[in-house]
């Protein structure tokens, strides 16, 4: 019997550092590892001592992808421990900004970097030489969420204008206005996408998973809601704790998430998908369901369809938020300091991230917990490899490895937020 | 650099958030005009397709934190003719450069279970405390126009245009009504080097547009005079405890933040 090795050292078109390490040994995977050697940065060390207002901006530069789900998550668990409701038209404007970075960070991940393993080029750019138009509208629409984030938040990456209670200043309807007509011909492209990604080659492939995502009775998820699971799970953020644990393994700087008692579980476009179809925008869901693409989904390929369904839901509720918006007399609710302890759980663009703070009163945290989507996905990342390169022995290498890196950018894997993550190494013993 | 071939461009990552690079994949109107302009032999958040080495401008993200990455910066030197720093984290250690002023073991007990599976340094340092550094250009995150300046600029082989006075400047500019005279709102906008809003539909500096103070994440302007902006906070009544945090942000380990802060802490 033969044994052979795949090896990915540096993992590409991901956020962040990754390895795979796979042994196997007479047609069987003898070990493998998805390995996250991106360094630690120790965040929740360091974010004791520092000021309850510093946190969303602080949090944000944990990844620079999303600092909004950063920005959200730690707004909103210090406004738990404070006691503050933000409602009204500055909730609004929180979903809106969230919105501009689903749209970015959807559209980077659906077409620069997943796109090109359906397609079999190594990135968007060699995509670019024999289909320019697919990536100039790929680009308008990650745009159009940027253009979004930076009128919102100041800029795109690690925005400036977000804080507990609220924003630091609001705009005006007519600056949000000026979005319209760029988020209408995003939309177009959305929709587009979304039948465009139904076409291509998915790998048949599924597994059983336990899908986890927030849900809201009246809305699709961004900022809000209670924890649900296809299984019946059905929590408040707060008792986030007594159901995940973490778990450090030698082999990653990321720790590894479990529900308690049952294992591995699924965050992401797809579970939100699976989990909220109902609460889709009405063009959103309509296209979904044109392309056949109806939950339950269980082929982690087709998360690329689920993303594409959530950029069109995405510039629709900008739209609706846009239309309906009325200037707040202020841009952040008043509160008053208090020694307490909060919870927070937001729909990151890859999927729940949660943050618990523990502050004095006089506003200083004493203790911080963050749990980006990655790191909680990683366990279902390692169970998709091994029954995907158990059923795809008889591949050749630099296929098999390819596949591999596809089945891990599935997860879209924030390797830079999971390192409190990827190379490729299969070896065939 | 050769005139008959395309310069090979390389795209290095250390500790750091990504969102230097990310800048790159930012300019969604120049993107496709830069690939054709350069070869981009080595950009693994773009491309799993790599060129080997030597390239001609090496762009690095990311701060010093790790025995191995300690000597991968000495390799990467090797094969760049020109090597630029991108951000806070690679030109000053980042925000995780806060452990500079711990004890990193304490940090890696709170952080993990099993504190003996991680492998780092004491200290998060800049990349030039390892090798020689051609430019620098700063920014928690780095202005994606300068980027793209900085890039211009050494493809032309001449001076990168990244001018280096003080955030003060440009709301003078702009015309904005100073936060901090007219509201008393601590600004480190004085002393914080110019970058933030250059370029796009919203140019300027950014956050006393958006009426909230600069907390420095562009890092030290030239010549800084900490000094006096401590005495005029202190006179408004900022206690000794805050000026610390004042400093010690993205930038806490740059030498005139890292200075003043230590200056503070009794």
């Amino acid at each position: 019997m033969k044994s052979r090795t795949i090896k990915i050292d540096w993992l590409a078109r991901v956020e962040g550092e990754g390895a795979l390490n796979v042994k196997i040994k007479d047609g069987k995977i003898a070990d493998l590892k998805f390995k996250i050697f991106e360094p630690p940065r120790f965040f929740e060390a360091f974010m004791r001592g520092r000021k309850y207002s510093e946190a969303p901006d602080i949090t944000a530069r944990i990844c620079g992808i999303c600092p909004i789900a950063y920005q959200m998550s730690a707004c909103h668990a210090m406004e738990d421990a404070l006691g503050v409701k933000v409602d009204g038209q500055l909730r609004a404007l929180r979903r809106l900004i969230y919105c501009g970075e689903w749209i970015e960070s959807h559209a980077l991940h659906v077409f620069l970097l997943h796109a090109p393993d359906f397609l079999g080029y190594e990135d968007a750019i060699q995509i670019a030489r024999d289909h320019p138009d697919i990536v100039r509208r790929a680009l308008q629409l990650k745009k159009a969420g940027n253009s979004l984030v930076t009128l919102l938040g100041g800029r795109e990456i690690h925005p400036i204008n977000v804080r507990v209670g609220g924003f630091y200043s609001v705009p005006t309807k007519r600056e949000l206005a000026s979005l319209t007509e760029k988020l209408k011909a995003a939309r177009d492209i959305a929709v587009e996408a979304v039948r465009w990604t139904a076409t291509l080659p998915f790998p048949d492939f599924e597994r059983d998973y336990e899908f986890v995502a927030l849900r809201h009775p009246d809305e699709y998820p961004f900022n809000e809601g209670r924890l649900v699971s296809n299984r019946g799970l059905d929590i408040a953020a707060h008792e986030y704790d007594k159901y995940f644990t973490e778990e450090h393994v030698a082999h990653s700087t990321a720790l590894h998430s479990h529900i308690e008692g049952r294992g591995a579980y699924f965050v992401g476009p797809l579970a939100r998908v699976n989990l909220n179809f109902d609460k889709l925008s009405p063009l959103a869901r309509e296209t979904a369901v044109s392309v056949k693409f109806k939950p339950p989904c269980r082929n982690p390929f087709k998360s690329i369809i689920a993303r594409c369904v959530e950029l069109v839901h995405s510039c629709d509720e900008a739209l609706r938020i846009i239309a309906e918006y009325e200037m707040p007399d202020q841009p952040a609710v008043q509160f008053q300091m208090q020694a307490a302890t909060g919870y927070g759980c937001t729909e990151a663009p890859r999927g729940i991230l949660y943050h618990r703070y523990r502050i004095d009163d006089q506003g200083l945290i004493l203790d911080a917990k963050i749990v980006p989507p990655t790191s909680q996905n990683q366990g279902s990342i390692e169970a998709d490899l091994r029954e995907f390169i158990s059923a795809n022995l008889n591949l050749p290498a630099d296929k098999l490895q390819w596949q591999c890196e596809q089945t891990i950018r599935n997860y879209d894997p924030c390797i830079s937020c999971s390192t409190h993550y990827l190379k490729l190494h299969l070896e065939r013993m | 650099m050769a005139r008959n071939k395309k310069p090979k461009l390389a795209v290095w990552k250390f500790a750091s958030c990504d969102g230097c690079q990310l800048s790159l994949l930012d300019c969604e109107d120049e993107l496709l005009t830069l690939a054709g302009a350069v070869d981009i032999a080595y950009f693994l958040e773009a491309t799993r397709a790599t060129v080997k080495g030597p390239y001609d401008l090496s762009l690095v993200e990311g701060s010093i934190t790790t025995p191995h990455d300690a000597e991968r910066i000495q390799q990467i030197r090797r094969t760049s003719k020109l090597l630029v720093t991108i951000g806070a984290c690679a030109t000053a250690g980042g925000i995780q450069s806060l452990r500079n002023f711990k004890d990193v073991r304490e940090f890696t007990a709170i952080v993990y279970a099993q504190p003996k599976y991680i492998e780092t340094l004491n200290k998060s340092t800049p990349i030039s405390d390892h090798v020689l550094v051609d430019f620098e250009l700063q920014g928690c995150p780095v202005n994606k126009y300068q980027l793209m300046e900085v890039v211009n600029a050494i493809l032309h082989e001449r001076k990168p245009n990244t001018p280096r006075h003080s955030v003060c400047t440009e709301c003078k500019r702009r015309g904005i009504v100073c936060v901090m005279v007219a509201e008393g709102t601590p600004c480190l906008g004085p002393i914080t080097q110019m970058g933030c809003g250059v370029g796009g539909e919203y140019s300027g500096a950014i956050c006393p547009a958006y009426d909230r103070g600069c907390y420095g994440c562009f890092g030290p302007k030239e010549t800084p005079n900490t000094r006096s902006l401590s005495r005029w906070w202190t006179e408004h009544g900022m206690s000794e405890q805050e000026l610390v945090r004042k400093f010690r942000g993205f930038n806490a380990f740059a030498e005139a933040f890292r200075k003043e802060s230590e200056a503070h802490e009794k």
